[in-house]
């Protein structure tokens, strides 16, 4: 270690190796929720937009409502509703669902999940529409049935237009996490507020934690480039 | 002109030392029960209220009683509007830079809260191992839980005493560590709770605040305050407001 950072670290009272774990268990604990809830989120939006697409107001319109009411109001109500809603519900302590809602991670990463689902079926749905009708009537023409047409023409070229979108979702979710820290979980958010509780150090404790949220971005940014640029290859010049 | 000076600036030391015995407005930030409130009356009452009167009596000062909010209660000090605040001035460093304080004269304890159920004894740490304890974030209690027994209990940290509770209902804490008075009108007057271990004093307490310049008021005051603690007065005033103990 350079003799400086050694300095530094023995002679303030705030980043001790303690309050050090306490950033990294926050740290592990914040990329494990969005992680997971971005995972299952996607999963569930395809389908979702798929059927969103779809004509008959009896499979869409109930798709329509749930995008509507998670997009429509705030994730900090979501969670509160989910978190506190819950415990309320008479007996529920009794039945073996409790077991994981008593858990604040469970209802955080339920109502993260369900909130961005909503926006990603809505991005995916947005793509899917904006398909050039030439595409379609080209696979029409293969003869391709709506299955194989939604499978190799239409969810492939809507990925490469939803992945701009998408990655502003994947960093505002990143972003959003930080409310967990209002039911309990020592998230990185959590970490700095306990320790800005402890010492009184506002500018310490936040700007710390701020640093290690703009390296995280950094690296969600740095991936989903290396990914357009996958997907978007062929729009590259010839030559390049 | 010499004699003059002398003539004047000896009225004005009597002035002063007349105006130091006898007249002292002391603010309090209403209602804040069972400390200062008015009563079905419109009187002002409470126990820091009649502690103040005692006070006076004892100091042979004419006090009178201002009503003052919160967030104007150290600039109207500093402002001459009134000399004394006794309205549950916790002593802290940050207030200590701008204000004087006295001994401390009530503190409120930390108290252990939990459902009917719960008979594990809070101050045995190999009984407490596995139980989750909720504190609210940056209180005493909160200190005294994390340098104490973090390495037995699992320590939940809320922003307000209402998730707390809600959270005990829940069933997701086995037992809260608050404020007693708060836990007192948020968890005691609720069916199937109780108090589940003694009170803990925590934190260097209230104290009346003054101006840095009266230092005289000061001993003054801590020597009145000495009398009503150990003659009796204070206890009596204690016994009216509550069945604990908050004298220091």
């Amino acid at each position: 270690m350079p003799d400086f950072i050694a300095d530094w670290l023995s002679s303030n009272e705030i980043f001790t190796a303690m309050t050090l774990m306490e950033y990294w268990d926050g740290l592990v604990t914040t990329v494990h929720l969005v992680f997971l809830s971005l995972v299952i989120g996607l999963i569930v939006a395809v389908p979702l937009a798929i059927l969103r697409t779809v004509k008959n107001p009896f499979v869409s319109g109930p798709i329509w409502l749930y995008t509507y009411l998670f997009r429509g109001t705030p994730l900090l109500i979501q969670l509160y509703i989910i978190y506190y809603g819950v415990a309320q519900i008479p007996g529920i302590q009794e039945t073996f669902w409790w077991e994981i809602f008593k858990e604040p991670l469970y209802p955080a990463l339920l109502a993260f999940t369900l909130n961005t689902a909503a926006y990603t079926t809505e991005i995916i749905r947005g793509a899917i529409m904006s398909t050039p009708n030439g595409e379609i009537e080209a696979a029409k023409a293969y003869g391709m049935n709506w299955f194989l047409r939604m499978r190799r023409i239409i969810l492939p070229s809507a990925a490469r237009r939803a992945v701009q979108a998408y990655s502003n979702e994947v960093i505002f979710m990143l972003h959003a996490s930080a409310i967990a820290s209002i039911v309990t979980i020592v998230d990185l958010t959590g970490a700095a507020r306990n320790i800005y509780s402890r010492f009184y150090a506002p500018f310490d404790a936040f700007i710390f934690v701020a640093l290690i949220y703009l390296v995280l971005t950094f690296i969600l940014v740095f991936v989903f480039r290396k990914l357009e640029n996958h997907l978007l290859r062929h729009q590259r010049p010839a030559n390049s | 002109m010499k004699k003059l000076l002398i003539a004047a600036s000896c009225a004005m030391a009597m002035f002063a030392s007349g105006a130091q015995a006898q007249d002292l407005r002391i603010a309090f930030d209403v209602p804040y029960e069972p400390f200062e409130y008015k009563d079905d009356n419109g009187e002002l009452t409470g126990f820091e209220v009649e502690l103040a009167s005692a006070m006076c009596e004892e100091l042979e000062a004419n006090c009178e009683f201002v009503i003052q909010a919160w967030d104007g209660m150290i600039p109207g000090l500093i402002a001459r509007k009134f000399d004394l605040i006794m309205s549950s001035m916790s002593i802290t460093e940050e207030r200590a830079k701008r204000v004087l304080f006295s001994d401390p004269y009530y503190i409120t304890p930390g108290g252990w809260f939990g459902p009917e159920s719960f008979n594990t004894d809070v101050t045995d740490l190999e009984a407490m191992k596995g139980k989750t304890v909720g504190v609210q974030r940056g209180t005493t209690m909160d200190t005294y839980v994390t340098e104490n027994m973090h390495s037995a209990v699992s320590i939940k940290r809320y922003t307000t005493a209402e998730d707390m509770v809600l959270d005990l209902e829940g069933q997701r804490i086995d037992v809260a560590f608050v404020d007693y008075p708060v836990g007192e009108q948020t968890i005691l007057n609720r069916d199937g709770y109780k108090e589940v271990g003694e009170p803990v004093k925590l934190g260097e307490g209230v104290g009346v605040a003054m101006r840095k310049r009266d230092a005289k008021l000061a001993k003054e005051i801590n020597a009145a305050l000495k009398t009503l603690k150990e003659n009796g007065t204070y206890d009596d005033i204690m016994a009216k407001y509550f069945n604990y103990d908050i004298k220091i």
